[in-house]
């Protein structure tokens, strides 16, 4: 990707696929300043191509579908997954006894994209008691490490969250592709490997 | 002046003490919880939803659109990097030996020998603590997966 990025010639076609982020780079400009202005939209423009060429990145491959339904409902599930995390890991702060134990699981995801393993990665590191620790790229496991967990039962039902989270995650963000990938396996043993 | 304002007042003063509160317990989470793993948890989820919940105080308090957009940005920036950055650390420490194993219920990172020689693979440094800190509640109590774990 690195080699592409550096063949001169392509600009056009790197152009194209930076667009995302070059939109973005101008949109973090404009809210930087507060106010609307062709200046300010112009001066963003200028920044957002010079740090995309200083700084260039690979493009991020595999398209996404944006669907505005399951969208929101995976919005929804993650602000109330935040807000109840955040309430629980407080509580367990304040209370006296402490904290209970925790595990580290490994989950077998069934998505095969970049983009949505790191919308996955991103969205469960930041809800209820859990924390990626380890992405297996090639194998599509996810590494977690979670709190609250009392006993087995307790880890089969945060892997079975971790799996309900990345059906939302594909369902929002994912192409047909992806949604379809989801499809048959999802009464499998979540967990590849070991028995 | 107007009672919309006077209740616009009351809820920020709410959200920002909540935040606060909750910002506060992260600190003494990160006192009182026992290894670098659950700290990181503590450190990154009430601090999040504080720091939005603070956000939103100055968003509805705050005067004029300029400094919403900024505080609209800071939230958007804490969301992308918090989880970041407590991945790295917790995968540091992991590598690292710096997990209090005998707290985890069961560790099965550990329990496959191809991921661990992956994830353990010449990194772990010289002073790290021994390879066997410490054994699951699993591994304790006999229902080992992959009998190579016990070993010393």
């Amino acid at each position: 990707m690195t080699a592409e990025a550096a063949a001169p010639g392509r600009l056009g076609h790197r152009l194209r696929h930076q667009l995302p982020l070059l939109a973005w780079l101008v949109l973090v400009w404009m809210l930087l300043w507060g106010t609307w202005s062709w200046a300010n939209l112009l001066g963003g423009a200028v920044i957002a191509l010079v740090v995309t060429s200083l700084l260039p990145l690979p493009p991020v491959v595999g398209g996404t579908r944006l669907r505005p339904g399951p969208l929101l409902r995976f919005v929804g599930a993650f602000v109330a997954d935040l807000i109840s995390s955040g309430a629980l890991v407080a509580w367990q702060t304040l209370r006296p006894s402490g904290i209970e134990r925790s595990a580290i699981i490994r989950v077998q995801t069934r998505t095969d994209s970049d983009l949505l393993l790191t919308i996955l990665a991103e969205s469960l590191t930041l809800v209820p008691g859990s924390m990626v620790l380890d992405l297996d790229r090639e194998r599509r496991v996810l590494t977690l490490h979670v709190l609250h967990v009392r006993g087995p039962d307790d880890v089969e039902r945060q892997r079975t969250s971790v799996l309900a989270q990345e059906e939302r995650v594909v369902r929002a963000f994912g192409t047909a592709a992806d949604v379809a990938a989801l499809g048959p396996p999802a009464g499998e043993p979540a967990r590849g490997g070991t028995s | 002046m107007s009672v919309l304002e006077v209740v616009g007042d009351v809820v920020a003063v709410v959200l920002l003490l909540l935040g606060a509160l909750l910002c506060l317990t992260a600190g003494i989470g990160l006192v009182r919880f026992p290894d670098v793993l659950t700290r990181m948890h503590a450190g990154t989820k009430p601090q999040v939803l504080g720091v939005l919940l603070i956000m939103v105080a100055g968003a509805i308090r705050l005067q004029g659109w300029s400094a919403t957009w900024m505080l609209l940005l800071v939230a958007v920036f804490q969301l992308l990097t918090a989880p970041v950055s407590a991945h790295m650390i917790s995968r540091v420490a992991y590598r690292r030996r710096h997990v209090r194993r005998d707290l985890l219920l069961v560790d099965e990172l550990r329990a496959d020998d191809e991921l661990r020689d992956r994830v353990y693979r010449g990194d772990e440094p010289a002073d790290a603590p021994p390879g066997e800190p410490g054994q699951t509640l699993a591994e304790r109590s006999g229902e080992n997966r992959n009998p190579r774990d016990e070993r010393g």
